[in-house]
């Protein structure tokens, strides 16, 4: 070691560098490098067997890299056994003891490193968790969420440099999963340790992270703040995965200063050169994905939407098919080039319903589009059903 | 990739690290340890059977005690030694009566307790309970005494009542085990779908608690037939293998006990490998 | 394994509550389900434990023969008995030998279930089934094959005498510790099957909790891993003590006379002396001793607390 440093204590951002981790032929992991801020709420987003879970877990000691190293500080711990590392993990499940009480289950991690006086702490930790009256009992009397809790407490009581959780909130209902979400992102803020938060939901990730990684076989697709992965997705993955989002293949025409001047069945269109995602080709004849999001579209009566001047891009279509959401409507669009579109429309009026087989006309801002990359698969990150893969 | 936090830097210079051939031994050592361990406890547990296998070839004549060198005359002779083989008839059939009548009432007991709700649940449990927690010498003499007080003559009846009995309570958990990780909701799935109780029985838990059931039928026959105690307390002059071999243990015992006693275990072991294989089989079809 | 569930499955609560009987109707088909096995179980086990009770109280008739005795609801029979040095001398033996074995077979047998249930692999079910081979051969034979092994003439003996544990001429059996081996062998199995059953049903995820918790390997086995397979333990250490305690085969074919046990006091005192009240006083207080013991040592590991 180059370095002698109590790895217990080590403290500071967390780098990985260069890890992989491979088991037989299939590689999980592909030469993966970031670094998460220490104090920083950190997701890892993707499909199940995407890697994520595998990063987590050699983060937390639980595998070993076959190669790269990973970092907290100055301190390397990539080989170090998991109960040296400064790292707790919350559990898919929890994992919670069943032979002993809440109390006994918190202070687990104190007592093993020999802490005197325990007593506070824990105490401290189950206030923060609001479970002090639930002390006494076993895993098995509390509900899902309270186990969550208790999880939860057990792991921060410790006070690491990094804290993992492996879809911490997998098992609870909608309901109880959106509060303890606002639950989390509290705690974090209290107790300011970093978090690294791995799961399959996007909407979970995007309200609790402060910054989001998307993986997808083994690679970081995209990393950054969850407004920009939404607003300039850089992959088809990103896109599609990250919300909805209309896909459709054109051609460059030409650069037009500032503007990427495009092509498709439908006609020419402006797109800015600054919506542009990674590797876009702006040569003449390049083939591109163009996206906008369904809620940036607007839709109107073509008779009346004709009427006006036509501000940003625009194309007319057939409605197709209506669903009523009740915040909004959803409409799917056939242009005269085959695409279909999605909209969703804000209920302001009901009256304003279109319905199906109505000539419209939508239109959107040209920065609310981006530009992607034409060679990848148009349907990449299109909503998996997570119960239909094997969990990672 | 794109990294928006920006790649993480810096790299201290590699350490050579290798250990030494010796820490490399306790390492290894330290990891397989415990196999090491099982290895010597399967040794400890399988060692008397290798020396029964080996000393069924033993040229022996009557006393079966040392090594005297390797024939295949008693497998050739199994019934060559006076009383071996009326002894094992003796028992296969004592033990083919327990198995069919064990199983039979058991199951039926296993049945009762994990689908129906009644009163009494708790009582009858400990009196399946009691049988298997009462050491074998107890079980034997109070027959024995029961046998005696009201002068039944003690024979093939006395014996197979007593196996039967202590029988039951081994079938009862095996199958119970089995009957109760059936989801209940699978019956009234098939009775949603037009069956009749009757049907739903014969065709959906039946099937599914076979093998339960068969595992207790060889459970009951390899405990009534390797029984001694017991059998010793209430056989009188009726003779089974366990009982043959314990009384010409004196004398010495002929290696054609040990024919007899490897040729079961090779039929037990094979009932047992190929129904795992084929229970495997129809897992993964 | 099946067995292995059952063994295991005997001291476990109940998986689960059976689904409510809708009528009337249901709750007479169980007790008819259940009637001949339980009237079996009443008349060839009940019944005989107070025959044997009964019998316990009686005393040989005056200037009858032997084996001839009434009833006298003689209670002085325990007394003259317990102290009677020729019986408890035997009885202290039993629980002391089936005691020791009982703790030998713990120590080898939890390794062996934590090495099959951790570290098996796709071999678990092959290791088990070599777990339970030996019951395929006569436990008579077995036993007898013991006394091959450990006989002057043995392998054990050879090495013993190269590496001069005993001397030129001394052997290993007919001893205590032959019994006490005997004892141990026997009932491995009874040990093993249980603790396996129950160290499978540990989830690993808390085991790897443990060690995301600080807990060093060993520390997490005694914290986590142990407590969660006591049920296992307690169950496996029943199923070898008790057995081993009323057990006279492993003394009759490895010890000496002076290794009796109690079982084969009950034995020659039923079979060959025909002294029925003395044999069935014998086998009344083996029982209750074991019974006291039993539930002494269940309430002290205090299983209904686990889980």
């Amino acid at each position: 070691m180059a370095k002698k440093t109590d790895i217990t204590k080590a403290e500071g951002d967390l780098y990985l560098e260069n890890l992989t981790k491979s088991f037989g032929d299939f590689t999980a992991v592909d030469d993966l490098s970031l670094q998460v801020p220490q104090g920083s709420f950190f997701a890892l987003l993707g499909p199940s067997g995407c890697g994520k879970t595998t990063t987590l877990r050699m983060v937390s000691g639980l595998e070993d890299p076959t190669a790269g190293r990973i970092r907290i500080g100055d301190a390397d711990i990539t080989h170090e056994k998991p109960y040296k590392r400064p790292v707790n993990t919350v559990f898919q499940n929890y994992a919670l003891f069943p032979h002993m009480t809440i109390w006994d289950n918190v202070a687990f991690g104190l007592k093993r490193r020999g802490i005197k006086d325990v007593k506070k702490q824990v105490d401290d930790a189950l206030e923060l968790i609001q479970l002090t009256q639930v002390a006494q009992r076993k895993p098995t009397q509390l509900s899902g969420g309270q186990q969550q809790r208790v999880a939860l407490a057990r792991a921060i009581v410790n006070r690491p440099a990094v804290l993992l959780l492996d879809e911490p909130l997998g098992a609870l209902d909608l309901k109880l999963r959106r509060q303890m979400q606002l639950e989390l992102k509290r705690i974090q803020t209290e107790v300011g340790l970093t978090f690294i938060h791995v799961t399959h939901d996007q909407e979970e990730a995007m309200t609790m992270a402060d910054t989001v990684a998307v993986m997808n076989n083994g690679i970081i697709e995209q990393m950054g703040a969850p407004t920009q992965l939404y607003e300039s997705p850089d992959t088809a993955f990103v896109a599609n995965f990250l919300g909805q989002s209309n896909l459709f293949p054109a051609t460059v025409v030409e650069v037009d200063g500032e503007d990427l001047v495009l092509e498709d069945p439908d006609g020419s269109f402006r797109m800015p050169k600054s919506r542009m995602g990674r590797n876009v080709s702006t040569d003449r004849g390049a083939r591109v994905l163009v996206g906008v999001r369904p809620e940036k579209i607007n839709i109107a009566a073509l008779d009346a939407a004709a009427a006006g001047p036509a501000d940003g891009n625009f194309v007319d279509g057939v409605v197709e098919a209506t669903s009523f959401l009740g915040v909004s409507t959803q409409y799917e669009v056939r242009t005269p080039g085959g695409e279909i579109i999605n909209v969703f429309a804000q209920n302001l009026d009901s009256q304003d319903l279109l319905p199906v087989a109505s000539q419209v006309r939508l239109t959107w801002k040209p920065i609310h589009g981006f530009v992607l990359d034409g060679r990848q698969d148009i349907e990449a990150g299109v909503e998996i059903d997570p119960d239909a893969l094997v969990v990672s | 990739m794109s990294t928006s936090t920006g790649p993480a830097a810096g790299a201290s210079a590699p350490v050579d690290t290798r250990p030494s051939a010796g820490q490399r031994f306790s390492a290894w050592f330290g990891r397989n340890a415990i196999k090491i361990y099982a290895f010597f406890a399967f040794v400890y547990l399988l060692l008397p059977v290798a020396y029964t296998f080996a000393f069924s070839f033993n040229d022996a004549g009557r006393t079966n005690l040392v090594w005297q060198g390797f024939t295949l005359e008693n497998w050739l002779n199994p019934c060559g030694a006076p009383e071996v083989c009326g002894s094992v008839v003796n028992s296969i059939v004592v033990a083919a009566v327990v198995t069919a009548m064990a199983t039979l009432l058991g199951t039926l007991i296993a049945f009762a307790l994990v689908r129906h709700r009644f009163r009494g649940r708790a009582t009858t449990n400990l009196l399946i309970f009691l049988p298997m927690a009462t050491p074998e010498v107890v079980l034997g003499s109070s027959l024995l005494a029961l046998f005696l007080n009201i002068l039944i003559p003690l024979g093939f009846w006395t014996v197979v009542i007593a196996h039967i009995m202590f029988c039951i309570s081994f079938v009862v958990v095996t199958v119970k085990a089995r009957l109760a990780s059936l989801d209940p909701r699978l019956e009234q799935a098939a009775m949603d779908l037009y069956a009749t109780e009757w049907q739903a029985f014969r065709r959906i838990t039946l099937p599914l608690v076979a093998p339960g059931i068969a595992a207790a039928a060889l459970l009951a026959f390899s405990l009534s037939f390797d029984d001694f105690i017991i059998t010793n307390f209430n056989s009188g002059q009726f003779t089974t293998f366990p009982k043959f071999v314990y009384v010409s243990a004196t004398r010495g015992i002929p290696p054609q006990a040990n024919v007899i006693a490897t040729a079961m275990f090779i039929i037990a072991l094979a009932i047992v490998l190929i129904s795992q294989f084929a229970g495997k089989r129809k897992r993964e079809a | 394994m099946s067995i292995a569930a059952a063994i295991g499955d005997t001291i476990e609560d109940e998986p689960k509550p059976p689904p409510p009987s809708t009528n009337k109707g249901r709750k007479f088909t169980a007790y008819l389900l259940m009637l001949p096995g339980m009237l079996w179980l009443a008349i060839f086990f009940v019944i005989p434990l107070v025959a044997l009770f009964m019998t316990s109280l009686q005393t040989p008739v005056p200037g009858g023969e032997v084996g001839q005795f009434q009833q006298t609801f003689s209670f002085s029979n325990y007394a003259e008995t317990l102290t009677d040095d020729t019986y408890y001398i035997p009885l202290i033996r039993s629980f002391i030998y089936s005691g020791i074995a009982t703790i030998l077979a713990l120590l080898i047998g939890y390794p062996l279930a934590y090495a099959i249930a951790f570290k098996g692999g796709k071999y678990r079910n092959l290791l088990l089934v070599m777990v339970i081979a030996p019951f395929f051969v006569s436990f008579i034979l077995r036993t007898i094959a013991w006394r091959q092994i450990l006989a002057d003439e043995g392998p054990v003996v050879a090495v013993l005498r190269v590496i001069g544990v005993v001397g030129e001429t001394g052997g290993i059996y007919p001893s205590a510790f032959a019994v006490i081996m005997g004892l141990t062998y026997n009932f491995l199995p009874f040990m093993t099957l249980p603790i396996y059953a129950s160290l499978e049903r540990v989830d690993p995820k808390l085991i790897e909790a443990s060690g995301d918790l600080y807990a060093k390997p060993m520390t997490g086995f005694f914290k986590v891993t142990f407590p969660l397979s006591l049920p296992g333990v307690v169950a496996g250490t029943l199923l070898t003590f008790i057995p081993a305690a009323g057990d006279y085969v492993n003394a009759a074919l490895l010890g000496r006379p002076s290794n009796t046990m109690i079982g084969n006091r009950i034995e020659y005192t039923f079979l060959s002396v025909n002294d029925y009240p003395t044999a069935a006083v014998l086998s009344f207080i083996l029982m209750a001793t074991i019974l006291i013991m039993v539930l002494i040592y269940i309430r002290r590991v205090g299983t209904e607390d686990l889980v």
